[in-house]
């Protein structure tokens, strides 16, 4: 008797978990689909874009019952994940290597920006009330530890009329590997040849000087306790916490501040330069343009030309248009900046080459 | 019973009548039986130790192969060049841990013998509770302590105090700018988290001295402190460098608690004041973007030297144990 009522429970847990999956192929269903659902897409990768896609993935589910599971990571997580083929697309603040692609199993991997991150400079110089101006060599010389103190020359002569004081400059870096870093690195490389030959760009490079903090949080908590120190965070970070940071010389001569606008300025500099058969994968790092902060990035979607799955396929490619025509209203409030209106139609035209994915 | 009885293990006395023999020979094979489910749950520990072993090893191996003895003895880390050299890695592991126990030894074994010799009866279950609760906070409240109290007063305080009251600002072991993360503040914070472990150990076995060793003492004459000193600490020497093994491990393996206040700088150097990296603290920092092969072996091989650096420190304590235990008891 007991073994008959156990049996007819585990059946009807079984009925009704095998419900769940026969619903998940209609995509069209608007009504919101109760939490009994299963789970459409997986994604995995970078923790920059996180808070965003987060944001995005339950406003897109709100609308359209197409449920997101994203697992943030890390780039390099979020690449390995994806040429495994253990989640159907990845995140990277890094545009992946020439040879992380090959090793991809799945074929060819299509790059699509997202949004824009910008890195901000960050310093605690407490008599120092306006904001610091600095320029991407003296920055580089900064971190590779050939200025050492705020007030030598070349600080002085970008700074006139503010008085810096004679201390010595206590570099922070992060200590783990992430895309703020790759970003940073990549302007060092860009504007400093010595950085290039020597660090170079990366995750995680050896720095020549300085203390490694973990996560931004580390970074800028190293920063805020020490007068001296000079470091580098996400601008969402500096931002939310206040953080004084930096308006930095970019490709046209003017002293930018890190903002949302100002990383649009930079991504529409570059925009017009690209070529029709763009990857995407592109630096746009001391971007020409008067409003264009220097220190700026894509963070893109990754996910197969040519996927395993074509209906899963379709449902990337039906959310990722969405993201890019109705999800950028969400992102300046986040602190993201939006890619700029020639991008995203060019990026939203280029959608179709994922398969399976649907002309407009 | 006679030893043949207990080599039976299950009956002693005239030999049974056949039904009986049956039944007895069916528990003699579930006794069988049961030694042998008991060994093998005992040979799965080893098993599995040598399996994680194994399995990182083997994922090290190619970092070993293409840097070999240099990845134990270069400082250069460089992961965009994929050049990995782990000594200052291990370097700070050691040394971390070495000041750690250097701090925390005298004062665990000064809170025990208080703890066992001089409280009163109502004291001592309170205090000995709160250090033991010691161990109970997560290691990453201690990071954050670490980072938001103990570094600030070892910047702004202590280190100037060392450097410049002491004056032991030009020694080579408190030379250099004092940025606040460092080796120090990463030994006095494992110092912190190993205390308890050597006190709660150090206590039981200061209490299980047999009453009369002390009285011994006392009665010729010893006073108080000497009578510790001369018979109580000796008889539980063993114990005690038990007690510093236990914390030693610990040491070695903490990870996020060292990572929030060493300063994580791939730099060998002889001050206290500089900052470090410890091996557990490199592993869990670069590990989740390492992307490229040689990257994560040089990670999984870095967790190999961990490994093995613990296996030997063990070792050599254990060593130390058997030492001391063999050593005359007292004098």
């Amino acid at each position: 008797m007991r073994l008959w009522r156990f049996a007819a429970l585990a059946s009807m847990t079984l009925a009704g978990c095998g419900g769940g999956n026969a619903d998940s192929r209609d995509t069209t269903a608007g009504a919101a689909r109760s939490s009994g659902g299963s789970v459409d897409l997986t994604g995995a990768g970078a923790t920059f874009p996180y808070p965003l896609y987060s944001k995005w993935f339950s406003d897109y589910a709100a609308k359209t019952g197409v449920r997101i599971n994203y697992q943030s990571i890390g780039s390099g997580g979020g690449i390995r994940q994806l040429s495994e083929q253990t989640v159907d697309f990845g995140a990277s603040d890094s545009p992946m290597s020439d040879a992380e692609m090959a090793k991809a199993k799945g074929g060819p991997i299509v790059h699509i920006p997202m949004v824009l991150g910008a890195v901000a400079v960050t310093y605690n110089l407490p008599d120092v009330s306006a904001p610091l101006k600095l320029s991407g060599e003296v920055l580089a010389d900064v971190f590779r530890g050939t200025i050492t103190k705020w007030n030598d020359a070349r600080v002085a002569a970008l700074n006139p009329g503010v008085k810096l004081p004679a201390r010595d400059i206590l570099v922070v870096h992060r200590s783990d590997g992430s895309g703020t870093t790759y970003i940073f690195t990549d302007y060092l490389a860009a504007v400093s040849p010595a950085w290039a030959k020597g660090p170079g760009r990366g995750k995680e490079v050896q720095w020549p000087v300085g203390l490694g903090g973990k996560g931004n949080e580390g970074v800028a908590g190293q920063v805020k306790q020490t007068p001296g120190t000079i470091g580098y965070v996400e601008l969402a970070y500096a931002k939310q916490n206040r953080l004084a940071v930096a308006a930095m010389r970019n490709a046209s001569g003017s002293f930018v501040l890190p903002s949302v606008e100002s990383a649009t300025a930079a991504a529409a500099g570059i925009a017009e330069k690209l070529g029709k058969d763009t990857d995407y994968r592109i630096s746009i790092v001391n971007a020409p343009g008067a409003q264009a902060y220097p220190i700026a990035s894509f963070t893109w979607l990754l996910a197969y030309r040519t996927p395993a799955d074509t209906a899963k396929g379709r449902k990337l490619v039906e959310f990722v248009r969405w993201a890019l025509a109705e999800g950028s209203a969400s992102a300046a409030a986040l602190d993201y900046a939006p890619l700029p209106a020639t991008m995203t139609r060019d990026v939203t035209a280029r959608l179709a080459e994922i398969g399976g994915g649907a002309a407009p | 019973m006679t030893d043949a009885a207990l080599a039976g293990g299950v009956h002693a006395g005239p030999e049974p009548a056949p039904a009986d023999a049956a039944r007895m020979g069916g528990a003699a094979i579930g006794d069988r039986a049961y030694q042998l489910a008991i060994l093998i749950f005992a040979l799965c520990i080893p098993l599995l130790l040598a399996a994680i072993a194994g399995a990182v090893a083997s994922a090290g191996w190619p970092a070993f192969r293409e840097f070999g003895g240099s990845f134990l003895t270069s400082s250069r880390w460089d992961a965009v060049n994929g050049e990995f050299g782990a000594a200052p890695a291990i370097f700070g592991t050691l040394v971390s841990s070495v000041v750690a126990l250097l701090i925390a030894t005298p004062l665990a074994i000064g809170v025990a013998i208080f703890l066992s010799e001089f409280a009163p009866p109502w004291l001592r279950q309170p205090v000995a509770f709160l250090v033991d609760l010691l161990a109970a906070v997560p290691s990453v409240v201690y990071g954050l302590w670490g980072i938001f109290v103990l570094v600030p007063i070892l910047r702004e305080h202590v280190m100037p105090f060392l450097a410049g009251t002491l004056g032991l600002g030009g020694t080579p072991l408190f030379s250099g700018p004092a940025y606040g993360p460092s080796m120090l503040a990463a030994g006095l914070l494992l110092a912190i988290m190993v205390l308890p472990y050597v006190s709660a150990v150090t206590r039981e076995v200061l209490l299980a001295v047999p009453r009369s060793q002390r009285e011994a003492a006392l009665a010729l004459g010893a006073t108080r402190w000497e009578m510790i000193w001369d018979a109580v600490l000796p008889y539980a020497r063993s114990g005690i460098v038990g007690g510093i093994i236990l914390g030693l491990g610990r040491a070695l393996g903490e990870t996020m608690a060292v990572t929030m206040v060493i300063g994580n700088r791939h730099e060998l150097s002889a001050s206290l004041f500089a900052p470090g990296y410890t091996l557990a603290s490199l592993i869990a920092n670069e590990f989740s973007e390492a992307t490229g092969d040689l990257h994560v072996a040089a990670l999984m091989a870095a967790g190999t030297t961990l490994f093995a650096l613990t296996l030997i420190v063990n070792a050599i304590a254990r060593w130390l144990v058997w030492r001391v235990a063999r050593g005359p008891v007292g004098r």
